[in-house]
């Protein structure tokens, strides 16, 4: 089907995508690599010299590394562990029947077309404010005292506000897979006597089971980087309390400007978001076949 | 079949349901509500939820102060500017991985999605370096660039997945016919591809308009889009609730919207297929 002359002009056309993703993966990617050599600090131009896996040494023994790492870690898991349970949950009430089913489907989706920036401030400033926030006032009414969320819980709060970004992208695809779940076959288990939760566990949750890895994976891929949440809230204190990696090799590299550390960081979180890539592209893959 | 269910669990289903999607929504709802407000009404204890005097001062002093247009339109550009340079660049990607399938084109797709685990901080103090050298910190172009690169994955992806879905055998006909290339596609594949192509832009510009870690690492004053100008509000002197909830809600008004419009092929976009 495919002629000489059309495979030739398909070469041709694929050739400015794959050139310049080329581009953007090998040159930064190779200068990253290069730089985490050398000893380089934006403020001493030309002071540049190859000091050999310095960086490295001082990056991973740096007791913010571990803090930052663990924060990563806590950050990725906790936002995990609350949207895809919160994701399940919503999923099966937004599949049953009820009036106004598009609009509140609607409203359960909207956190996540907000921007980062807004959703920070709107949490720290609305909501979180040991003063004015609305969680104040709540604790006030119930004459509790105010507490304050990103001073005394900052880790704790961020994955709150993270999580409620990423709740709608778990309950969307969790739903969609629900909704391609066989009704018939439900129906079956039910008029056999089977209890909801033994058809929610035994038939719903395995036809889930892929839909959850996906979300899993892909909000991994993002969880690693979150930056503007971390940024705008805390500034990744107290301290390193709430520092990931992102913002660690952020504020190496841009706000102490040494690139040289800074670089390493950033090797290191590449070696880390490969070994969950792999996964993921493993699981994408199978499916193109299919 | 529609299994059958009694009124009176539909209705405890309706309350709770919309209980919970209230809840989720209550921060935007209170954000919108609050841009309304005076500043003394907005931080009010305890707090007031309908019955104040509604004002649009707030909007009117966020643009007035801060030239609130400039950053919308730096918004408005790099996002429609990133999606239609990567749907140029991708349109005839995805086409050739379509319709002229080689042995490595599954190879390919797989090393194009590869690029989008990279995690930007990684990369960020080269392209720093690169557009600071290059004179293109602090500019639309240069974000444009950065966000046409990252997304472009995507992009090819969806295309491809949509265009796969275009038989063959039309094309096939259309050849048979006498169609030339250039003819087939302008004809029958474009119009055929229409309804992708579209979702494709809508899921493209609402990630684009909302990409943060770039947008605030690269632009200062000049180029800075909503999300970096948002983000300035975080400062102490910018701590007015009412005027921040003004700015907040002109910043996600026309994405949220666009969003639910889109909500459908979202899960397809952002899942790249693997979920039906």
């Amino acid at each position: 089907m495919a002629t000489k002359h059309s495979r030739a002009a398909a070469r041709l056309m694929i050739s400015p995508a794959v050139i310049l993703l080329l581009g953007w993966m090998i040159i930064p990617l190779g200068m990253t690599l290069y730089f985490s050599f050398l000893r380089y600090n934006l403020l001493m131009p030309g002071m540049e010299e190859f000091t050999g896996l310095a960086n490295y040494r001082f990056f991973l023994t740096d007791p913010a590394f571990f803090a930052a790492l663990k924060n990563t870690l806590l950050l990725v898991g906790g936002v995990l562990l609350v949207t895809v349970v919160g994701g399940v949950l919503l999923a099966l009430m937004l599949d049953q029947p009820f009036f106004g089913q598009g609009i509140v489907r609607i409203l359960v989706i909207a956190p996540f077309f907000v921007m980062p920036t807004v959703s920070a401030l709107v949490w720290k400033n609305m909501f979180m404010n040991p003063v004015n926030g609305l969680f104040a006032h709540a604790a006030k009414a119930l004459g509790m005292q105010p507490f304050d969320f990103l001073s005394a819980a900052p880790l704790a709060s961020i994955i709150g506000i993270v999580s409620w970004q990423w709740l709608p992208f778990a309950t969307l695809i969790l739903l969609t897979a629900l909704q391609s779940l066989d009704q018939e076959q439900l129906e079956a288990a039910e008029m056999d006597g089977a209890p909801w939760i033994k058809r929610f566990f035994y038939i719903m949750l395995p036809h889930l089971a892929r839909a959850i890895t996906v979300v899993i994976l892909i909000q991994t891929i993002f969880l690693l980087s979150v930056f503007a949440e971390i940024l705008v809230t805390t500034n990744g204190g107290p301290g390193v309390a709430s520092t990931n990696l992102t913002y660690l090799i952020y504020v190496q590299s841009l706000l102490q400007f040494d690139v040289g550390g800074g670089s390493a960081g950033g090797v290191v979180a590449i070696i880390l978001a490969n070994i969950v890539a792999i996964f993921l592209m493993r699981m994408i893959g199978k499916n193109l076949d299919a | 079949m529609a299994r059958a269910v009694s009124t009176r669990r539909k209705l405890l289903t309706t309350v709770f349901a919309w209980l919970v999607g209230l809840a989720i929504f209550f921060p935007i709802l209170w954000t919108i509500l609050t841009s309304f407000k005076t500043e003394a009404a907005a931080i009010a204890s305890p707090p007031v939820w309908f019955n104040f005097h509604w004002t649009l001062d707030n909007y009117v002093t966020v643009q007035n102060r801060s030239n609130y247009f400039r950053h919308f339109s730096n918004s408005v550009i790099i996002s429609v500017g990133s999606t239609l340079l990567g749907l140029i660049i991708a349109i005839p990607a995805a086409w050739s991985m379509a319709f002229v399938p080689a042995k490595r084109t599954k190879d390919v797709l797989m090393w194009m999605l590869s690029t989008k685990m990279l995690p930007p901080v990684g990369v960020l103090v080269p392209i720093y370096l690169i557009f600071r050298d290059l004179g293109i910190l602090d500019t639309r172009i240069g974000l444009v660039i950065v966000l046409t690169l990252i997304n472009l994955p995507i992009i090819v992806w969806m295309l491809y997945t949509y265009f796969k879905e275009i038989p063959g055998e039309i094309l096939e006909a259309a050849r048979m016919d006498g169609a030339s290339l250039r003819e087939e596609i302008i004809y029958v594949l474009t119009p055929m591809a229409i309804p992708g192509m579209a979702s494709t832009v809508l899921l493209n510009i609402i990630l684009a308009w909302n990409e943060a870690f770039w947008t605030l690492n690269l632009t200062a004053a000049r180029a800075a889009p909503l999300t970096a100008f948002i983000a300035s509000y975080s400062s102490p002197e910018g701590l007015f609730y009412a005027k921040l909830s003004a700015a907040s809600t002109m910043a996600i008004a026309p994405i949220l919207i666009m969003g639910w419009f889109s909500q459908k092929q979202l899960v397809r976009g952002l899942t790249f297929g693997a979920v039906k």
